[in-house]
């Protein structure tokens, strides 16, 4: 059992998301930065789907009751057992009673913590993802509070292991995203469209799990911004009459009715979690069938990363 | 009807557009192609997501390739008619339009030039299509009669309560949780639109009709017990 002694701003349970509820308006939800859970899951040995914790800007402090072994990744924190520093992107393997801090993020925004075991609290549709907005899933809907305790699954003692430094992701002042144009990529002006592919976008403080508000050149509408109003794709470009895009991400509303200019690509939705407010993001144009390649080549080299034996 | 157009939503999800206006036509071929997608299981469809005139298809890549799955849902779409639908569920939503809860009832009954009695019965003794789901959790698109269209409030509502029962423009809005909002407020339902504590979180399901039954404060109490001690059964036909 893991007891929280502090929370940080916005700790949630995640899983894979609950698939199949966008028709009646309950989106996935889902880690923001699919790769570094991922990752984090393979070193406490558990299968991909396994719930695990997603950190924002700093992460708990916790104490286990019992053996158990945990793994960080993400975000660049300070990690800490009994207050010695520990490192990250690797199995710890903790005895009962040992107290680990996520610091504050240094680069990135969200740090993922896996325990060995996964954890156990009540699936709601099918999955233990929270939706905070209908506070759905997790620990009653809601962000983790001092004072709460997680349940884990049971579990082996996994090998203790680290993804090398080389497969760690990058967080620039600058990250590029891949978008496919559209679906309502006519209702702009070439200029518009331009704009888009153009300079870059400043990242604002008014983003969240739902979707990210950027800031930068105006995105001109050809005629009008109102659509009849139609489902919202994961990574959909929204851009209201003031021109600014809006990224809509895991939470997002199912439906809306502003024009959509173009999507950002599956493999590149978890670098825009990690994009602090103030960095830019720059956005380039592929094709459906370029934007299939790469996301089997970003599933391939996912595949590939090989853990290594770790001393921790 | 209108021809097909498939537009590309990044690289895990594409729009069939199947009309450029809302109608309860074009809406009825939108879910009868996703019912025809979900009997047939179409291969590499992972979800879908209908609208007004277009369905939002989410797929797996690595099972379909796009121009297959355009090939496929073009053929589903020409038997994408009412015949295939299952028969509709018709709910009732009693609704307290007492103007405690109809904030608005009596200055919208007077932008319209009726009387707030007149409005009520205007507004209950229609029949509304739920075209889809979606916004926020359990929230239906519904369409109001033609007499009771009006704009929506030129300044918004930063907290309007769920189950609250507006009007604007071409829509009736129920609020499925508490959010911001622009519609005239005519009334509320005690009922939860979602609860995320139920096994099945929305009431709602697109393609259902909905008809309100006026009721008064003391009835809308009763139900709202009832319906927190979870046992009040919705009228479902």
């Amino acid at each position: 059992m893991i007891r929280v002694l502090d929370a940080g701003p916005q700790t949630t349970v995640q899983d894979l998301g609950r698939p199949g509820q966008l028709r009646y308006g309950i989106p996935p939800s889902g880690p923001m930065d699919l790769r570094s859970f991922l990752l984090a899951n393979r070193l406490a040995g558990n299968p991909d789907g396994a719930a695990a914790l997603e950190c924002t800007y700093t992460g708990p402090r916790f104490a286990t009751d019992a053996p158990c072994a945990v793994a960080v990744t993400g975000a660049e924190t300070a990690v800490t057992v009994n207050g010695a520093e520990a490192p990250r992107w690797t199995t710890l393997a903790l005895k009962a009673g040992d107290v680990v801090k996520v610091g504050a993020a240094r680069a990135g925004v969200r740090a993922y913590v896996a325990f060995a075991g996964g954890i156990d609290v009540p699936p709601a549709l099918g999955s233990r993802s929270t939706y905070l907005r209908g506070r759905l899933g997790g620990v009653g809907g809601r962000a983790l509070q001092a004072n709460d305790t997680l349940a884990l699954g049971p579990a082996s003692p996994p090998r203790a292991r680290a993804v090398p430094r080389g497969a760690w992701p990058a967080f620039g002042a600058e990250t590029t995203l891949r978008v496919v144009p559209g679906p309502q990529h006519d209702r702009f002006t070439a200029d518009g469209l331009a704009a888009l592919l153009g300079e870059p976008y400043e990242m604002t403080l008014q983003s969240d799990r739902m979707g990210a508000r950027l800031k930068g050149p105006r995105i001109e509408h050809a005629r009008g911004h109102d659509i009849i109003s139609d489902g919202i794709p994961l990574g959909g470009i929204q851009v209201p009459g003031d021109g600014q895009p809006i990224v809509l991400l895991v939470d997002r509303q199912s439906a809306g009715g502003y024009t959509k200019v173009a999507t950002v690509c599956s493999f590149d939705i978890g670098r825009i979690g990690q994009v602090k407010p103030g960095q830019r993001v720059r956005f380039a144009a592929v094709d459906v069938a370029e934007a299939h390649r790469l996301s089997a080549a970003w599933e391939a080299a996912l595949a590939a990363v090989s853990l290594e034996e770790s001393a921790a | 009807m209108s021809p097909l157009r498939f537009l590309a939503a990044g690289d895990l999800a594409l729009s069939v557009e199947l009309g450029d206006e809302i109608s309860p036509d074009v809406n009825t071929r939108v879910r009868a192609l996703e019912y025809l997608i979900q009997q047939k299981a179409l291969a590499g469809v992972v979800e879908t997501v209908p609208s007004f005139r277009a369905l939002l298809v989410y797929y797996d890549p690595r099972a379909v390739g796009y121009e297959t799955l355009c090939d496929r849902l073009a053929e589903l779409a020409e038997q994408a008619t009412t015949a295939v639908l299952p028969p509709p569920r018709t709910v009732e939503l009693p609704c307290c339009y007492e103007p405690e809860f109809g904030l608005d009832r009596d200055a919208a009954a007077e932008r319209l030039r009726v009387s707030p009695d007149e409005l009520v019965r205007l507004h209950a003794g229609a029949e509304y299509l739920v075209y889809f789901i979606g916004f926020t959790p359990g929230l239906p698109y519904m369409t109001v009669p033609e007499r009771i269209r009006l704009p929506r409030l030129e300044t918004p509502r930063v907290n309007v309560p769920p189950g609250s029962v507006g009007i604007g423009g071409l829509q009736c809005c129920i609020y499925s949780v508490e959010s911001p909002g622009g519609y005239w407020l005519l009334g509320r339902t005690p009922l939860r639109l979602y609860d995320a504590g139920a096994a099945e979180p929305t009431l709602l399901r697109p393609g259902d009709r909905v008809r309100f039954r006026p009721i008064d404060r003391a009835e809308y109490d009763a139900i709202a017990a009832a319906v927190g001690a979870g046992t009040f059964r919705p009228v479902i036909r």
